[in-house]
């Protein structure tokens, strides 16, 4: 047993799995979002407007949106514990990783909502 | 035949280099990479290498040839390609001289995986017996020789070899937890469900495209890690 604990999950298999379950978030969420934008001949501000009203898809985008953080995270974390090798270096970067993760988040839940 | 031979000797040189070498092969023939090392080991009575069976069994030769790592006793020469035949040693681990490496990290992550059969259950009185279906799924398990052909052409070892079991240790995990006789298949699954042991593991395959015994380290621990899933959903 290795410990980690800038990691997301609690096992090697639970960050295996959040990174599967969000990648598959983010396919649902892109394609249905260029099924949307192809589908609408004139793509205007009242359309996307309108779209970005409704709370199902408020809740969608918000998920759509902590699954690129949860998987970004993983990812990023993975990509510092190979190739950044000293330790100041590597929780700068971690750390860094983190809040701009957790930024991110309530700062898009919080233009969400704004509309 | 040309060859360039990695060389270095802590004792003598600042850095390691490469030096060349031909080798009169009579046209027509052919031999192993490990004779060819051996003639030239008359040339040169400095070049170090391991071997021990010469014959593939005991996984000592281990080298990178043209690039790719395989066991220089079972390499014909005619199957290397290009003008020059270059021969370093296993990459990721500390040279010890030449082709000489130090496999301590490699031998740390097997003793990781406690490689031996653990019965906690009664003693039989004699033989265990096992099926003949439970004696297969050992099959392409328990042949790895421990060359470390795969572990030092696999990336995320070369960045972890601390922390990360590598694909050999990880095939011979499997070969212990799929065993019917063996009692603590719970405990080695607990043993490798952290962030590094298994799941560095990102399914790049240079295991598998370089085992001398065309054994399936990927398949293995895609196994390993099926049961963790269905142990943990
Ligand atoms: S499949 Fe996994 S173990 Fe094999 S070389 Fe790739 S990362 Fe390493
Ligand atoms: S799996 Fe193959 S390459 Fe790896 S140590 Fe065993 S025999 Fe060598
Ligand atoms: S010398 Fe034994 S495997 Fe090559």
């Amino acid at each position: 047993m290795v410990k980690s604990v800038t990691s997301l999950g609690r096992s090697g298999l639970h960050d295996w799995m959040i990174q599967r379950v969000s990648a598959v978030v983010l396919a649902v969420y892109i394609v249905y979002l260029a099924v949307f934008i192809f589908s609408t001949p004139h793509l205007q501000f009242s359309v996307w407007h309108n779209l970005f009203e409704r709370t199902g898809f408020k809740v969608f985008s918000l998920i759509a949106l902590t699954a690129l953080c949860f998987h970004a995270w993983i990812g990023l974390w993975v990509i510092s514990t190979d190739y950044l090798k000293p330790l100041a270096i590597r929780m700068v970067f971690q750390v860094l990783v983190i809040i701009s993760c957790i930024a991110l988040i309530l700062w898009g839940a919080q233009i969400f909502w704004s509309v | 035949m040309q060859f360039s031979i990695y060389r270095y000797d802590p004792d003598t040189d600042k850095k390691p280099y490469m030096k060349d070498y031909e080798l009169e092969i009579e046209t027509g023939s052919d031999m192993m990479l490990l004779d060819a090392l051996i003639l030239l080991k008359a040339q040169d009575a400095g070049i170090s290498f391991r071997r021990s069976c010469r014959e593939g069994v005991c996984g000592s030769d281990g080298v990178n040839v043209n690039g790719k790592n395989a066991l220089a006793c079972i390499t014909p020469l005619s199957s290397l390609k290009g003008k020059k035949i270059t021969v370093r040693p296993l990459p990721g681990l500390p040279v010890i001289r030449d082709l000489v490496v130090d496999m301590t990290q490699f031998y740390r992550q097997y003793e990781k995986i406690r490689p031996y059969l653990i019965n906690n259950d009664e003693q039989p009185v004699r033989e265990h017996l096992q099926t003949p279906q439970d004696r297969e799924k050992l099959d392409g398990l328990y042949e790895c020789i421990l060359c470390a052909c795969c572990s030092t052409a696999c990336p995320s070892f070369w960045w972890n070899p601390d922390k990360f079991i590598g694909p050999s240790g990880l095939l011979q995990a499997y070969r212990f937890i799929i065993d019917s006789r063996d009692t603590e298949t719970e405990s080695r699954l607990d043993d490798l469900d952290d962030a590094y042991s298994l799941f560095r593991c990102r399914g790049i395959m240079n295991c598998v495209s370089v085992c001398p015994k065309g054994l399936n380290p990927t398949q293995a621990i895609g196994h390993i890690r099926s049961m963790l899933l269905n142990r943990g959903l």
